[in-house]
């Protein structure tokens, strides 16, 4: 299977443990990933402005190159950037007056009706490869690992971009039992971390942290998955803050989905790049005998 | 939250009308069940909850909304729209809120003014997103 990919801006510097994991678990699974030759930002946040298109151009460029190099699906990692492209592909192929309007400002390029579809790589995984395929490639299983999935928005919200059931998502979790780990239920999964108010408000995004963190740990969480890089930012950064603030914080290892597949397959470790997570995850990951 | 004071004039302000337009929302729909409040992450950090604004908002008070934190706290999460029984989508409010500021070029945070070692720190997801909320 030949899939176009699109990175976006974090996974190619903070988030490459994101990517090299989700390269090497892939390729496992017989999927070439075709990176687009030209992409830009998407620009992170789609915008909710009804009067404001020129801020879905840059993803709109990016849908154009798909196009170009003659592929019908885009695949993200990066939760974000597959909300932004997914919601402005809808606007191209939905809203006739706002498609006039975008491509006639971007008249120099060839016009675009929303032909693309934009998928987040855990729906390839569960709807075009399929967890019984995954399953079988595992060769360590997380045996008694109890792993909490955590969503956060973007995933989720609104409908319209909605990979899964958003008030009670699964696939996470699917994806957790398929790799022989134990997924943990907890309240916290959809709620949002406080995203990009860390540059503003960070104390206010460390307690959202507290939380969620807190509310997996009493269920039993060992360890948290996500998706999405300004979660994996926030819950990470925020642990060395809150243990000097609440003596009883233990603080959970937060790792990318990608990661931990890529330990069941049983991968040469070095592909998942653990040293951008946390020193206590890779602490964590030794004690388990995770990693050797 | 301080006394307030109504006037037809306030009611039928241009503020209204411009909340309305940018967003593409009625705000009028809403009849106060507080969902949006009830789910809101960021509102134990907020002065005004969310379904205050709005209904300060269907009543045109305009002043009150912008001295008032909430709208640069919301972080867009969408999850008052996602469970608004009446379909009206508050994070579009609140956008539409933020513009109003932002378009007359008024920032609300500086990037300038930012110290090197907190641009070094955060990853360009966070940098790009806030920057896109919160400045011009």
């Amino acid at each position: 299977m030949e899939l176009s990919y699109y990175p976006g801006c974090t996974i190619k510097t903070r988030a490459r443990n994101f990517e090299d994991s989700a390269m090497a678990v892939l390729h496992e699974l017989g999927v070439n990933m075709v990176e687009l030759p030209r992409w830009n930002c998407c620009g992170t946040v789609y915008s909710l402005a009804d009067d404001d298109l020129v801020h879905h151009i840059a993803s709109v460029r990016n849908l154009m190159h798909v196009r170009k190099q003659g592929h019908e699906k885009v695949v993200t990692l990066c939760a974000f950037c597959y909300n932004t492209l997914h919601r402005a592909n809808d606007i191209m192929r939905d809203n006739a007056e706002k498609r006039f309007a975008i491509n006639s400002f971007m008249d120099e390029e060839a016009a675009y009706e929303g032909q693309v579809s934009v998928s987040h790589l855990l729906q390839v995984l569960r709807d075009d490869i399929g967890l019984e395929k995954i399953s079988a490639k595992v060769q360590k299983p997380l045996d008694g690992l109890k792993i909490a999935s955590y969503y956060g928005c973007t995933l989720l919200r609104p409908k319209s971009a909605a990979i899964d059931n958003p008030e009670n998502p699964t696939i996470l979790q699917s994806l957790v039992k398929a790799l022989g780990g134990t997924p943990i239920e907890f309240p916290f999964a959809t709620e949002c971390c406080g995203s990009f108010q860390v540059v503003d408000n960070r104390d206010f995004v460390n307690e959202r942290a507290y939380e969620i963190i807190n509310s997996a740990v009493k269920n039993g969480a060992e360890a948290i998955i996500v998706s999405c890089p300004l979660c994996e930012f926030n819950l990470r950064q925020a642990q060395v803050k809150l243990k000097q603030k609440y003596t009883d914080f233990k603080g959970l290892p937060i790792l990318y989905f990608t990661q931990i597949m890529a330990l069941s397959f049983g991968l040469d470790i070095k592909i998942n790049d653990f040293e951008l997570n946390s020193t206590e995850t890779q602490e964590w990951l030794k004690k388990e005998k995770l990693v050797v | 939250m301080a006394r307030v004071e109504l006037s037809s004039k306030k009611l039928h302000s241009e503020f209204i009308k411009k909340v309305a337009e940018i967003s593409g929302q009625n705000i009028y729909q809403c009849y106060q069940c507080g969902k949006c409040s009830a789910g809101c992450p960021m509102c134990f950090a907020m002065d005004v909850l969310p379904n205050q604004i709005i209904r300060l908002a269907q009543l045109g008070l305009e002043d009150e909304i912008a001295s008032s934190k909430t709208i640069w706290l919301c972080a867009s999460c969408l999850t008052c729209d996602a469970r608004c029984p009446k379909g009206v989508d508050l994070s579009r409010i609140m956008e539409a809120m933020r513009l109003l500021t932002l378009r007359i070029n008024k920032n609300h945070i500086e990037p300038s003014k930012m110290s090197t070692e907190t641009l070094a720190e955060l990853p360009a997801i966070a940098l790009v997103s806030s920057f896109r909320k919160l400045t011009s």
